[in-house]
């Protein structure tokens, strides 16, 4: 039998270091392959390496003003007739979803369409209950998606909890920890629910009042410091482009 | 003259893009309906272009992903620019933009060129999904390429030119002249090469829904986005032009350019809604059996 290298020392190894590490800095816990680090590479030259602000700008989002007058009515009108929604599901209710787009429902006639990338998305779904460790992901994901950006909350967990309200893993009012336009409640909302909410988005948007990306901008400190109350790992930026 | 030409030449682009847009939305909603949906309205691309255009914030990821989309724009504008859109029996006519002699050399440049600025620019972008539909996408454009270019080298031997006008000059007088029956073998590679060409199913490996999600594009937004609509729209279009004008006798006005190039596009959608898409190794494979072979007999009926 050919000699089999242990890879378990060497991992523990990192982690030992990578958390004295961050002792040592006064930081919060940080894997070991987002640490800071020098890298060897293959022509024998040293590379410093920061994985987390490498990879993400941690720069801080600014309010983004309007254009003026009749242009940003057409834009608004453009941007409430081709909504399109970023397929995450993040609890039960994204099973909701799927049915809108056969014929019983057909979104698409409302010119409402799924993207699988944050950077095309400008609609999210926060769709039913929401875990600490989606809340992270979410968090993430909002924050990749392009401005102007709306959020629906579906389901009765994202305003107060839900049948979770006393649940240790999940949270309880979502508008806590990202803005949200438009809330669908019901447990679950059947998909009609999910199109009229659409459609109240859209009357938002036309209407020029769905500036909750705005919102988030203004009052950035203040959602922060909710989401790193919930989020105890918070090995990524502040803000993650 | 040469102002006019470029004031009829970005004319046509203009009506290009308009098509492409109305096709493209046609061609959604056919696929709609037959999976029993209603579907987008007609003029959806237009409203999502312009939303795309109207996106506040946008990333960069150096220069390259800046030129990525502007690059796409300019192979499909490139395409228009030097291929007859309408014969109208003048070289120098109104609508055969800057054909010139060997314009076919360099349309099947520029057939590849949105591809490799693209993939330059989605490879900067540094998503794996986008190096993954990259990578597909240049392979199977090889294959497709080997029999549409044995193809074209078969019509530049029977026809003894390289201009794409010429070519169409060749095919007038009725529907027993164009390639199609003259060159039935070249005729058939063209069909089957089309296919990849159009990149719809079973051949969209490149954006591949469900499986790399939307490949290249995965980083882009905003306006790069809208430059890529605009591309896609103008591309589809000017490869259904290119197939029109090689194997369909071209088009003597705008009625018949636009059935023409419908029906074109619509054979590419038409298989796609019937077949399930390939692998790539299934795909490359794919044009290197019939398509090449057709290619290979329309080469060599010609030589002799």
């Amino acid at each position: 039998m050919s000699e089999e290298k242990d890879m378990n020392p060497k991992v523990s190894e990192m982690l030992a270091r990578s958390e004295a590490n961050a002792k040592a800095a006064g930081k919060k816990f940080v894997r070991p392959e987002d640490e800071e680090r020098e890298v060897v590479a293959p022509d024998g030259s040293i590379i410093k390496v920061n994985p987390i602000y490498d990879y993400f700008s941690g720069a801080r989002p600014t309010e983004e003003k309007p254009r003026n007058g009749i242009v940003e009515k057409f834009l608004n009108w453009a941007r409430a007739e081709s909504i399109w929604v970023l397929g995450f599901g993040t609890g039960c209710g994204s099973i909701e979803i799927p049915p809108l787009v056969t014929p019983r429902f057909d979104m698409f006639r409302f010119g409402v369409q799924m993207r699988p990338t944050p950077r095309q998305s400008n609609a999210f779904i926060i769709s039913g209950y929401l875990s600490v460790k989606t809340l992270k992901r979410v968090i993430r994901t909002y924050e990749q998606m392009p401005s102007p950006k709306y959020v629906l909350a579906l389901g009765s967990c994202t305003i107060n909890g839900g049948m979770y309200y006393d649940s240790y893993s999940t949270i309880n009012r979502l508008d806590h920890y990202i803005p949200v336009d438009v809330y669908i409640a019901g447990c679950m909302p059947r998909p009609e629910a999910l199109l009229a909410g659409f459609g109240k988005l859209k009357e938002l948007i036309k209407a020029g009042k769905a500036e909750k990306a705005n919102e988030y901008a203004r009052n950035f400190d203040w959602y922060k410091a909710n989401q790193k109350k919930i989020v105890k790992d918070w090995n990524m930026p502040d803000y993650n482009w | 003259m040469t102002i006019a030409k470029l004031g009829y030449t970005l004319l046509g682009l203009f009506i290009v893009w308009n098509w492409g847009f109305l096709m493209g939305a046609t061609f959604r909603k056919i696929g709609a309906r037959v999976s029993g949906r209603y579907g987008i309205p007609f003029y959806q691309p237009w409203i999502n272009f312009f939303k795309s255009m109207g996106v506040r914030t946008t990333i960069t990821h150096g220069v390259m992903y800046y030129l990525g989309p502007v690059f796409r724009l300019t192979g499909g504008i490139g395409l228009l620019f030097f291929m007859p859109l309408i014969y109208t029996g003048d070289p120098n006519g109104m609508w055969s933009n800057f054909s010139f002699q060997g314009d076919l050399v360099l349309i099947l440049y520029f057939q590849v060129f949105g591809m490799l600025g693209m993939a330059l620019g989605a490879g900067e972008g540094g998503h794996p999904y986008s190096a993954m539909g990259i990578a597909r996408g240049l392979a199977q454009h090889a294959a497709v390429e080997l029999p549409l270019t044995l193809a074209i080298l078969s019509i530049a031997i029977q026809y003894d030119t390289f201009s794409l006008y010429k070519i169409v000059e060749a095919q007038q007088g009725g529907f027993q002249n164009w390639v199609i029956f003259t060159n039935p073998f070249a005729g058939a590679a063209i069909i089957l090469s089309m296919l990849g060409a159009m990149g719809h199913s079973p051949f969209n490996l490149v954006k591949a829904p469900n499986e790399i999600l939307i490949g290249p594009a995965t980083e882009y937004e905003g306006t790069y986005l809208g430059f890529m609509q605009s591309a896609g729209s103008i591309l589809h279009v000017m490869e259904a032009v290119l197939f029109m004008n090689l194997a369909f006798g071209g088009a003597t006005n705008w009625a018949e350019f636009i059935v023409k190039t419908f029906l074109i596009y619509f054979w590419s959608v038409f298989v796609g809604m019937v077949f399930p898409r390939f692998k790539i190794e299934q795909s490359v494979t794919w044009f290197f059996k019939v398509p090449l072979v057709l290619g290979l007999l329309a080469i060599i009926v010609f030589s002799f």
